[in-house]
């Protein structure tokens, strides 16, 4: 049986929806993503899991016990807040052990424990700071080991990583998800970033206007977008209407055709391949490894990506080519 | 350099533009010239004639003797009663203000109340000397509102009891209409400093409520409020209209001891009121860098 189910959740802020029927179940020591665009309701979802906000209707259960209407202290769930919400009164150890300290643990086991997770979130040397002494990247580890230390259920992170820099970004997400993995933690954690999501979570939900979009193992809401809404937010696909697929592929559907740019084949103008389309290069696009072409085929213009293997790779402006497209990568979406 | 001005005046379709950019800088120093002007006359030089006025007896010669009456026991007791009435109106202003401010800013109450409670503050921080006096007499006096109220339908007489607005009590109670508002005019920005996600961390880790006022809350305030008070002293310190216009001589006070040297009656010492004054200036002043001291160790801690 899942670890944490959610069934049925809304939120109604005054007269404002803000999560519709939302579900969801995850295993223990899970690890999966909340991924949407800003205001679709991931933080309010947290929030509600956390126990900071009520939900309108619906049920929140963890290993079976409904806390849907328990009190954020019983709930041992730990939260990291974007912006660190660390205690500015206190230093680096204070912050970790105040959990602790309201667990009525005692001082040795309380300096123990706080010894401990300083090493494991690489602070150490910085015990005696306050967070005002402390870079963000530093202050993110006090939250997230302050969180860590009381050992909670689940560990909820809303967007912890996006007030940082890149490199320190990219760091610290590797940093806990080694730690979440070591610790076995229930984790959720919430980006708008898909590619951090794509590189952290074992499941990602992606989330529209307060809904479910799509769930799914990473590579699967990436390859296999099940709406415009998914392939348009997982990056990149090229995205045709009823009409424009009937027009260059001659097929008949309801939704849109989600094609992956790096999935078209580009071949010479005098190709005698079957099933080919004639194209025209307007534009390319320098991405380092890759090269980003728009070709434009009976009026519809495609995004195609092709390997930058060497300088004479490079097709100019105007050139001629074939376009092969396999029906295995043409996926109709809603 | 396309911002220097020089290369503007230089590009002849700007001239005129460039001279009234000039005209602006030169403008805004006029603009200012009445404030120099002001305090120069009304703050430096007063308190320069009053820092050497405080050091020279009536023929202009130099002694501490003015200084050293300051330390005599009735102007030593005047200090004191001061130091009193300002400690207690201050200490009580500052309570009462932190907790009508916390009220109406977390307690949940109706949204209008906040802004009310702001303006009138704002209004009431200011209302001293003789109207304030005024209501206060025609309130809690002898034959004021309240009192005759009192006496007729609750058979209460207050002035039995020994309460006499001329008296230390009674100047403290009129003092604290002014204190009480100041004191939520500047603990307000520190209150809504309080960010939720630090109540929020702490439900999440296991505390409660009183957890998060003891730990995390009052501990971030402190300082704040504890410079406000020290400003509410200084400013009840200073406060030489409202204690005169209330009590006349009655009450034995820094300002009104102040005011009578000044104002030429038998006491007449100018010198001496100098001196007075100079001890004023000196704990108001203690007190108003105690308050700015506190303040920026306040700011110092927001992240
Ligand atoms: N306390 C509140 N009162 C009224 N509306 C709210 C409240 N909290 C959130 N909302 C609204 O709910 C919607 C979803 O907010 P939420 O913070 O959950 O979005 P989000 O997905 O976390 O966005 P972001 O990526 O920008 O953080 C927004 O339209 C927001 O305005
Ligand atoms: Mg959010």
């Amino acid at each position: 049986m899942a670890y944490l189910t959610i069934n049925n959740l809304h939120k109604r802020f005054d007269d404002h929806v803000v999560v519709h029927d939302f579900n969801m179940s995850i295993e223990q020591g899970e690890f999966v993503t909340f991924l949407g665009p800003s205001g679709c309701g991931k933080t309010t979802v947290l929030r509600m899991i956390a126990g900071f906000e009520t939900p309108t209707s619906g049920h929140i259960r963890v290993g079976g016990e409904d806390i849907t209407h328990q009190s954020p202290q019983k709930r041992g769930i730990g939260m990291v807040f974007q912006s660190y919400a660390l205690f500015p009164n206190m230093n680096v150890t204070q912050n970790i052990g105040f959990g602790l300290k309201m667990r009525k643990c005692d001082g040795a086991e309380i300096a123990r424990k706080v010894a401990e997770v300083i090493k494991l979130v690489e602070l150490s040397g910085k015990e005696n700071h306050y967070p005002h002494e402390l870079s963000g990247g530093q202050r993110q580890r006090v939250a997230l080991a302050r969180a860590l230390v009381v050992e909670p259920r689940i560990l909820l992170l809303d967007e912890p990583l996006s007030a940082l820099d890149a490199r320190i970004r990219k760091n610290l997400r590797e940093q806990i998800r080694d730690i979440q993995r070591r610790l076995g933690l229930t984790t959720i954690f919430v980006t708008h970033d898909q590619e951090e999501a794509l590189t952290m979570s074992d499941r990602i939900f992606v989330m529209n206007q307060g809904r479910v979009e799509q769930e799914g193992r990473a590579e699967m809401v990436y390859t296999e977008p099940a709406t415009e809404f998914v392939a348009r937010f997982m990056g990149n696909y090229n995205l045709l209407g009823a009409a424009e697929t009937q027009r260059l592929l001659g097929l008949n559907i309801n939704g849109h055709m989600a094609i992956r740019p790096e999935s078209i084949h580009v071949l010479d103008a005098h190709s005698q391949q079957a099933d080919t389309l004639a194209g025209t290069i307007r534009q390319h696009q320098l991405l380092g490894n890759i090269i980003r072409y728009q070709i434009e085929s009976a009026g519809v213009t495609l995004q195609v990506d092709r390997l930058n293997r060497t300088a004479s790779d490079l097709m100019p402006a105007g050139t001629e080519v074939r376009l092969q497209i396999s029906r295995d990568d043409m996926r109709e979406v809603r | 350099m396309p911002t220097s001005p020089d290369s503007v005046t230089h590009c002849p379709p700007e001239a005129g533009q460039a001279r009234k950019r000039l005209a602006p800088s030169a403008l805004n120093w006029l603009g200012v010239v009445p404030f120099f002007l002001f305090a120069l006359l009304f703050l430096i030089l007063p308190t320069a004639t009053l820092m050497i006025g405080a050091f020279q007896d009536a023929n202009g010669h130099f002694t501490l003797g003015n200084i050293a009456k300051l330390f005599d026991d009735s102007i030593l007791s005047a200090y004191w009663i001061s130091f009193e009435v300002s400690a207690a109106s201050a200490l009580g202003g500052s309570l009462i203000g932190l907790l009508l401010a916390l009220a109406a800013i977390q307690g949940g109450l109706p949204a209008w109340i906040r802004p009310t409670l702001m303006t009138f503050s704002g209004v009431a921080s200011n209302f001293a000397g003789i109207p304030l006096s005024f209501a206060f007499l025609s309130t809690l006096g002898r034959m004021g509102l309240v009192t005759v109220l009192l006496r007729n339908y609750a058979d209460f007489d207050l002035y039995s009891t020994g309460f006499s607005i001329l008296s230390f009590i009674g100047l403290t109670l009129t003092y604290l209409y002014f204190q009480i508002p100041l004191m939520v005019l500047i603990v307000t920005p520190a209150i809504d400093g309080l960010r939720a996600e630090w109540r929020e961390a702490c439900e999440s880790l296991g505390g409660s409520s009183v957890a998060y006022w003891w730990h995390i809350a009052l501990p971030i305030l402190w300082p704040s409020i504890l410079g406000s008070t020290l400003l509410l002293f200084a400013n009840a310190f200073g406060a030489v209209a409202t204690a005169y216009a209330l009590t006349g001589s009655s009450l034995n006070i820094v300002p009104i001891l102040l005011y009578a040297q000044i104002r030429g009656d038998v006491l007449h010492d100018q010198n001496l009121g100098y001196a007075l004054a100079l001890g004023m200036i000196v704990v108001t002043g203690l007190s108003n860098a105690g308050y700015i001291w506190l303040r920026s160790r306040a700011e110092r801690g927001r992240e």
